[in-house]
C-alpha cells in the first residue's frame, strides 16, 4: 500500500466512523441526502480523489482507489463516491473537463442504451436507463452514448424525470428517461474517445468487488464480536464446536473473495486485465452466500431486527452481488474463456491470468 | 488476517518466470522422453527414478544451505517449482515429504551430523521418507499416541503400531513420533519426540492397508523392540508437537492443497470442446475461479514464509478451501459429461479413469494433513474464539 492510499484510507475511516451515524443510516434509507457526510469527504478530496493532478486533482493512483473502495463497503457508507470516481475516470478518458460531484454515470444495465444525435445547435439525447446509482442526487450523469457513427461520452446535466427506485440495502438505484433532451458540444466527446462500455462494466464490477470485500471483513468482524459476548447455556457460544466451525467457514470464504479482489485491484492497477476482474466479481458473489447466511445465523433475532448494524453490511452484499453481474453470469464468462483456452493450455493461461487482458465481450 | 492475502506485496521477480519455463521445459523434455505419463495418480506417484532427475535439476530442497545439498532459493522459487511439478502431474510422491516438511525440520532441530547425512541425500531424490504419526487410536489427536520409545544403554527401545502410513513400504525412514514420558493431562503436548527410523532395521514389520479405491498407499507398521541409536533422536526429547508445528504452515499452504484432481479439469475442458452450454460453462468457469483464487492465495503465503512469516492461520484457510475445491472438480465433471457421453469416449481417451480416481479419493482430502474440522478450530482459534 503506498503512502497516499495510507493517507487517504485513513482520513476516509475517520470520517466514517464520525459520521456514518445510526442517524445518517436512517435517514439516508428513507432517502434523505447524507449531506454532511458528503461535505466532508468532499473537504478532505476524498470525492475528488480520482481527478488526477494534470486536471487538478488530487490524483490518487488507481489501486488507491480500489482500496478505498473496500473501506466504503466495510463502513456500508451510503454515498456514490465509487461512482463519482468512476463518471471522473469516465471524463478523463474522454478528455472533458472534471465536474464536481456527486457524479454517476450509465447505462449500467446491458441492455440499457441512449442514442444520441447530431443537432444545429448541440445534440438531443433519447432513451431510458435504469438503476442508475444515486441519479436523483448527481450533478451530472456521465454516459456513454451510441450515434450512427459509433460513441461518444456525454455530460447530461440538470438530471429530469428521475423515477426513484431502490436495492436491497436502501441505495438509490434510479430511472432515467430521456426524450430529445438537448446537450451542449462542450458535454459531448469526440467520436469513439474514451472508455468502452465494456471497460465501464468491468471497472464498475471490480470497484463492487473490492466493496465486497470490505463489507465481508466488517460481517466477518462483528459475527467474532457476537460470538465472544453473546452468553448461553452458561458461556459465549463462540466457545461451541458448531457455531466455530460455521464461522471458520465464513472466515474461509471472506478470505478467498478478499485474496481474488485485491488481487484483481493489484493487476488493475494500470492496465486492465478482465480476467481477473470476473473472476473476482463471480468469487466475491459466491462467497456471500456463505459469509451474509452464517453471520446472520450466529447473530440470530438481533441479526434480523432493523436495530442490529449487520444488514447494512449483508443487505449491500446481497445488492452488489447482483450488480456489473452475478456470480453465475461471470463464471459463465471465466468458463467460456476456459473453453477457448482448452485444458492443455490452461494452466500456462490461469498463472499468467493477470497479465492479460482477454475477453472484451460483456458476461 | 485478511490484509495477509495480497500478491502485490510479495513482489513478482521476474527471474520467477524463467524458472517456470525452465521446469516446463524440463517436464516437457521428460514426457517425450516417456519417463513419465498422466496418470490418473497426478502427482501422487512413487517413481524413484523421476525423483532423482528432480534432484539432478536442483529443485529438491531448494531453499536449503548449499552446503547440505541445498540452493539457497526463496521460498518462492520452491513454490513455483512445485507448482509446475504438480499441475503437470508429474511422478514426485517419492521425495514430497521429505521435500516438504522433513527436510526443513531437520535443519531447525536436527544435530549437524545428521544434517550432514541425510539432507544431501534427500536433495539428490535419493533418500525418501515417510511420516509415522497416526496410530489405530490416534488420529487428529496427536497426543493421545502410545507408540513407546524407552531410554536404554546408547539409544531407545521402540514398540508399538502406526497405521495409515502412506508409502512406508517403499520409503527408506521414517520421521516417527513416539512418546518418550507418559501422558500429562496439564501439559497435552508434551512427552512427544521425533526419530529417523530406517525401515530395514530389526524388529520392524509393515504390512499393506489397501484402500477404498483398490490401491496400496497406506500400511501398517509396526514396531517390536526395535533399537534406535541415541544420534537418530531429532531435536529435543519431547520436543516433538513445538517442532512440528511449525512446519505446518508449510505443509497446508502448498499446492498440493488443491491441486489432486487437476487433470480431471484439464480432461473435462478438452472434452466439453471450446463451447459448451451456458450451464456446463458456469460450472466450470466457477471451477477456474477458484483454481485462480487459490494459486493466488497460496502464492501469497508462499511470499509470507519467504519473508520468515508462519501464517499457520492462513494455511489452514487455504487447505480448508483447497481440499473443497478437490472434490468439486469430479462433482462437476460427472455432471457436465454425463454417463452416455463418458462411454462414448474412444479407448485411449483417460477422462473416465481420472474421475473414477478423483471422485473415490474425493473423501480423504479434507482428511489427510489435518482433518476440516481440525483447520477450523485452527481457525476459530486465530479469530480469537477458543
Amino acid at each position: 500500500m503506498s503512502e497516499t492510499s495510507n493517507l487517504l484510507t485513513d482520513a476516509a475511516r475517520r470520517i466514517f466512523l464520525d459520521l456514518c451515524t445510526r442517524n445518517c443510516f436512517e435517514n439516508a434509507e428513507a432517502g434523505m441526502w447524507p449531506k454532511e457526510l458528503w461535505n466532508a469527504l468532499t473537504d478532505t478530496g476524498l470525492v475528488a480523489a480520482a481527478v488526477n493532478e494534470e486536471r487538478g486533482g488530487a490524483g490518487a493512483a488507481m489501486l488507491d482507489l480500489y482500496i478505498l473502495a473496500r473501506s466504503v463497503g466495510y463502513y456500508a457508507a451510503p454515498v456514490p463516491l465509487i461512482e463519482t470516481w468512476l463518471a471522473e475516470l469516465m471524463l478523463s478518458a474522454a478528455k472533458l473537463p472534471p465536474i464536481d460531484g456527486p457524479l454517476s454515470f450509465g447505462p449500467i444495465l446491458r441492455q440499457d442504451s441512449v442514442f444520441l444525435e447530431r443537432k444545429a445547435a448541440g445534440w438531443e439525447l433519447s432513451g431510458q436507463l435504469k438503476r442508475i446509482p444515486w441519479a436523483r442526487n448527481a450533478a451530472a450523469l456521465v454516459v456513454i452514448a451510441d450515434t450512427n457513427e459509433g460513441s461518444r461520452t456525454v455530460v447530461v446535466r440538470n438530471l429530469k424525470d428521475v423515477l426513484q427506485s431502490k436495492n436491497y440495502a436502501c441505495e438509490p438505484r434510479d430511472e432515467l428517461r430521456f426524450n430529445k433532451v438537448m446537450v451542449s458540444d462542450d458535454d459531448v466527446s469526440e467520436l469513439n474517445c474514451g472508455m468502452t462500455r465494456s471497460e465501464v462494466f468491468f471497472r464498475g464490477a471490480l470497484f463492487r468487488a473490492q466493496e465486497m470485500a470490505g463489507a465481508m471483513e466488517r460481517v466477518l468482524e462483528f459475527t467474532v464480536t457476537y460470538a465472544k459476548e453473546r452468553i448461553q447455556f452458561g458461556r459465549p457460544i463462540g466457545k461451541f464446536q458448531a457455531v466455530q466451525q460455521q464461522i471458520a467457514a465464513l472466515a474461509s470464504q471472506a478470505a478467498a473473495g478478499f485474496a481474488v479482489a485485491q488481487s484483481a485491484a493489484e493487476s488493475n492497477a494500470e492496465k486492465l486485465s478482465r480476467f481477473e476482474i470476473a473472476a473476482a466479481k463471480a468469487r466475491v458473489g459466491e462467497a456471500v452466500s456463505v459469509v451474509a447466511g452464517v453471520a446472520h445465523q450466529v447473530h440470530a433475532a438481533i441479526g434480523f431486527t432493523h436495530e442490529h448494524p449487520l444488514h447494512r453490511n449483508t443487505r449491500r452484499l446481497w445488492a452488489w452481488r447482483d450488480e456489473f453481474g452475478t456470480e453465475a453470469e461471470w463464471a459463465a464468462w471465466v468458463g467460456s474463456v476456459a473453453a477457448q483456452i482448452g485444458g492443455e493450455k490452461l494452466w500456462e493461461f490461469v498463472v499468467a491470468a493477470d497479465k492479460r487482458d482477454i475477453g472484451a465481450a460483456l458476461p | 488476517m485478511l490484509n495477509n492475502f495480497s500478491v502485490a506485496s510479495v513482489g513478482m521477480p521476474l527471474h520467477l518466470e524463467q524458472l517456470r519455463e525452465d521446469v516446463r521445459g524440463f517436464l516437457r523434455k521428460e514426457f517425450e522422453a516417456g519417463s513419465y505419463t498422466r496418470e490418473p495418480a497426478g502427482w501422487d506417484r512413487y517413481d524413484p527414478e523421476f525423483s532423482k532427475k528432480v534432484g539432478a535439476r536442483g529443485w529438491i530442497g531448494m531453499t536449503w544451505p548449499r552446503k547440505y545439498g541445498g540452493q539457497e532459493c526463496s521460498s518462492l522459487e520452491r513454490y513455483v517449482v512445485t507448482e509446475e511439478l504438480l499441475s503437470a502431474g508429474a511422478p514426485v510422491r517419492a521425495h514430497w515429504l521429505a521435500d516438504r516438511q522433513i527436510g526443513p525440520l531437520l535443519l531447525a532441530c536436527a544435530s549437524e551430523e545428521m544434517k550432514l547425512e541425510f539432507l544431501p541425500r534427500i536433495a539428490a531424490g535419493e533418500c525418501h521418507i515417510c511420516v509415522g504419526m497416526s496410530e489405530p487410536d490416534s488420529g487428529s489427536d496427536l497426543a493421545s499416541i502410545r507408540t513407546k520409545a524407552e531410554k536404554i544403554d546408547g539409544g531407545w527401545r521402540i514398540n508399538g503400531r502406526k497405521v495409515w502410513t502412506s508409502y512406508a513400504h517403499m520409503a527408506h525412514l521414517m520421521n516417527l513420533f513416539a512418546r518418550t514420558s507418559p501422558f500429562d493431562e496439564k501439559d497435552r503436548h508434551s512427552g512427544v519426540t521425533q526419530f529417523l527410523i530406517d525401515l530395514n532395521w530389526p524388529g520392524i514389520t509393515i504390512n499393506p492397508i489397501v484402500n477404498m479405491a483398490s490401491d496400496h498407499d497406506f500400511n501398517e507398521v509396526i514396531f517390536d523392540d526395535v533399537f534406535v541409536p541415541e544420534n537418530r533422536v531429532i531435536g529435543g526429547i519431547g520436543m516433538a508437537w513445538r517442532q512440528v508445528s511449525g512446519e505446518l504452515a508449510h505443509e497446508r499452504s502448498g499446492s498440493e492443497r488443491w491441486l489432486n484432481a487437476y487433470g480431471v479439469l484439464v480432461h473435462l475442458l478438452e472434452s466439453s470442446g471450446p463451447n459448451p452450454e451456458r450451464a456446463a460453462s458456469e460450472k466450470i468457469g466457477k471451477l477456474v475461479t477458484d483454481l485462480w483464487t487459490l494459486h493466488r492465495m497460496s502464492f501469497s503465503l508462499a511470499g509470507l514464509l519467504n519473508q520468515g512469516i508462519t501464517p499457520e492461520v492462513e494455511a489452514a484457510l487455504v487447505k480448508d478451501l483447497g481440499n473443497q475445491f478437490d472434490q468439486d472438480i469430479p462433482e462437476v465433471a460427472r455432471k457436465v459429461i454425463s454417463e452416455e457421453a463418458r462411454a462414448a469416449l474412444p479407448n485411449e481417451d483417460r477422462f473416465n479413469e481420472m474421475l473414477d480416481r478423483a471422485l473415490l479419493y474425493a473423501p480423504s482430502y479434507p482428511i489427510r494433513g489435518g482433518t476440516r474440522e481440525i483447520l477450523r478450530g485452527i481457525i476459530a482459534r486465530g479469530l480469537g474464539l477458543r
